[in-house]
């Protein structure tokens, strides 16, 4: 029978099927932080079981870490208690553990790729919703809470039932200017946050094949946003390309063992899908939300929407907009910003800092703007310096942070303060979540670089 | 974590007619710092409940005593956003042990159905049943008969059924969680474990 792609490692991987219930899965890597993991580290020791693999188990610090002076104890008493428990949790179980100044620190979906730990037709979950970021190698990856926290790592699996399957297709290819956020933006506006809810969704079409794997990450890391389970794309020569001697990635004859599982994990010419969209490359540009969920977004050249256009939850939208401090029908260019936030799992990798600085090269940064550029690992932070971006990033009047989630969710003290406006590359721009009161505007590194260094929300294409 | 079992419910509710509330909302980051589940409810709705200075938001329906009862009923794709249990915990900690809407996000479905809170998708035309019934009197009973799988209006005996799995149904009614299911098949997971590819 033919099968998609996410039948293919779905399958392959259910050890129980129960009736009218669950599938019981069994999950090939673990990715653990310290927010969502102290109450299943307890769990554990209430029933006295140990972690079955910790070797498929890897914990890092990020969501709860300062991007600044990281060489010094956390101020804050509650985050450091949070990290020290993360740290001795990792120790009385084996895992290894990547915490805070560590050289492999970042954040979690950020150095799950960097170190080869994510791998093409691999069960991935964490306790994060972006962990669909993973998607984009092949494998299934996907968020999950702490009771599921609990139960991989007591048991190595999870039980879910099994999600239906989506297409989305994106053809042709993609105008100057436009970049793998604003295709995922697009698509979200198009969809809406619930329109993939109780599916995981497939990316396939040129567009997607000649992404990066940055690119591909970006796009499957803001799955989440419309509701999907996850997504996924089926790995290619540039997937292998990337993940070939990463440290945790097979050598030698495991890898040859690999490649022939790898092989396999691409949809059959015939399978069907229980949902399937299909869209023009060329007709997307760059994006901006103007709203209080990532479904509120529109052509950063376009108007608001006016609530008449909408069918229904008019109340909700005029709410929003409230929020928001705009009006029906405005448009976003000229709108003026207080914060530009560069970072998080979704556009803190190395390319989104490329793009970034190819923006600000020789200009400056507007003087009322206070800009966060937060690398997502230190990787990252030390490619920046490698390739020489960092010096172009400080003359154009920028500095870099350490590495962290940051304001993605401004659980540390990078809170944009109540009623100053964000553009920011993160995923979320709900109420209140890069600090309360805070007012996000979700855009692209290079439609955030444009509004740093001309102060309102501008249109990157106007600029090059 | 074991939690009470769940058979039928018979409560007044609390409406909260907005569309698409997300976890955030539930219960901010900043409220995430706990290492023990203790305190989530105190923080429920913390910014829509309080204003900056801490006093209370007088128009929030949590706040509004004409309001009580063990059943949120929220408006349309309830729990969108971050995979944060926390947010189940919070409506559970504050006393709640149903909520209702017309769409429920995944995650926030599983981490429920997780911890004892029941989730119960009713079609959007009852949902707005049930907010008009609220408002017009605020003591109105639901009845959510988890065996029979229905949600009753008390007072005009209108209802409609609501899908559960029969597994996880077995569970909330009996108080079990996924987790001694699991333990109980470990030997079978271990074998599993030695035939994976990766
Ligand atoms: S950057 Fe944001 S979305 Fe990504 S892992 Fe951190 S908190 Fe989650």
């Amino acid at each position: 029978m033919s099968k998609t792609l996410f039948d293919k490692v779905w399958d392959s991987h259910v050890v129980q099927q129960i009736e009218d219930g669950p599938d019981v899965l069994f999950i090939d890597r673990h990715l653990v932080h310290e927010v969502t993991s102290p109450v299943a580290f307890l769990g554990l020791k209430n029933r006295g079981v140990k972690v079955m693999s910790p070797k498929r188990t890897f914990a890092t610090a990020d969501h709860n870490t300062p991007t600044i002076n990281q060489h010094l104890p956390v101020a804050d008493p509650l985050s450091a208690n949070q990290l020290k428990a993360l740290e001795e949790n990792a120790k009385a179980h084996g895992i290894s553990y990547w915490g805070l100044g560590h050289e492999k620190n970042g954040i979690v979906h950020v150095v799950g790729p960097e170190y080869g730990i994510t791998q093409p037709g691999a069960t991935i979950v964490c306790g994060d919703s972006h962990t669909s970021t993973h998607g984009a190698f092949g494998a299934i990856a996907f968020g999950i809470g702490t009771s599921e926290v609990e139960m991989v790592l007591s048991t190595q699996c999870i039980m879910q039932p099994k999600p239906k399957t989506m297409r989305i297709n994106v053809n042709g290819s993609l105008s100057k200017g436009v970049t793998p956020k604003d295709v995922a933006l697009f698509i979200i506006s198009q969809l809406s946050t619930s329109g993939a809810t109780g599916y995981f969704v497939e990316y396939a079409g040129e567009v997607f094949q000649s992404l990066s794997m940055e690119g591909r990450m970006t796009v499957c890391n803001l799955s989440i946003e419309m509701g999907a389970r996850g997504g996924i794309i089926a790995p290619d020569e540039k997937t292998f390309e990337y993940i070939k001697d990463r440290e945790f990635t097979p050598k030698g004859a495991a890898w040859d063992k690999a490649m022939n599982y790898w092989s396999t994990l691409s949809t059959d010419e015939d399978a069907t899908f229980d949902k399937e969209y299909t869209f023009d490359g060329s007709a997307i540009e760059p994006m901006i939300t103007y709203g209080t969920n990532p479904g509120m977004g529109m052509r950063i050249s376009g108007g608001i929407p006016t609530a008449e256009s909408l069918d229904g939850g008019v109340a909700t939208y005029k709410k929003s907009l409230d929020y928001m401090g705009y009006k029906e029908g405005d448009s976003m260019i000229g709108k003026k910003i207080d914060f530009v936030f560069l970072g998080s799992c979704t556009n803190g990798r190395i390319e989104d800092f490329r793009a970034f600085t190819e923006i600000v090269e020789g200009k400056k940064k507007a003087d009322h703007v206070t800009a966060w550029l937060v690398p997502g690992s230190h990787k990252v932070l030390n490619a920046i310096k490698e390739e020489g971006l960092l010096d172009t990033l400080q003359a154009a009047g920028f500095e870099l942070r350490e590495p962290g989630c940051s304001a993605c969710l401004a659980m540390n003290d990078d809170k944009i303060p109540a009623g100053k406006y964000a553009v920011s590359t993160s995923n979320r721009n709900f109420e209140g979540r890069q600090g309360p009161g805070s007012r996000t505007l979700l855009a692209s590194p290079t439609v955030a670089a444009a509004a740093a260094v001309m102060g309102v929300v501008t249109d990157p294409r106007s600029l090059v | 974590m074991a939690y009470d079992k769940f058979n039928i419910l018979k409560s007044s509710a609390v409406p909260l007619p907005i569309e698409n509330i997300d976890t955030d909302q539930i219960i901010p980051a900043r409220f995430l710092k706990a290492t023990e589940r203790v305190g989530f409810g105190d923080n429920l709705f913390r910014d829509w409940r309080y204003n900056q200075d801490n006093s209370l938001k007088s128009d929030f329906p949590l706040n509004d005593n004409r309001f009580s009862g063990k059943i949120l009923v929220g408006g349309k794709n309830f729990g969108s956003g971050s995979s944060r249990e926390h947010a189940a915990w919070a409506v559970y900690d504050y006393g709640f042990r149903c909520v209702v809407s017309s769409f429920f996000a995944d995650i926030f479905r599983n981490n429920c159905l997780n911890i004892g809170v029941l989730p119960v998708q009713t079609s959007a035309e009852f949902l707005q049943k049930i907010f008009d019934v609220i408002e017009s009197d605020s003591d109105t009973q639901l009845i959510i008969d988890l065996p029979k799988q229905t949600i009753t209006i008390d007072s005009t005996g209108a209802f409609e059924n609501f899908e559960i799995n029969s597994y996880k149904k077995e569970n909330m009614l009996n108080g079990f969680d996924d987790i001694d299911y699991l333990m109980n098949i470990k030997d079978q997971i271990g074998e599993f474990a030695k035939n994976t590819p990766l």
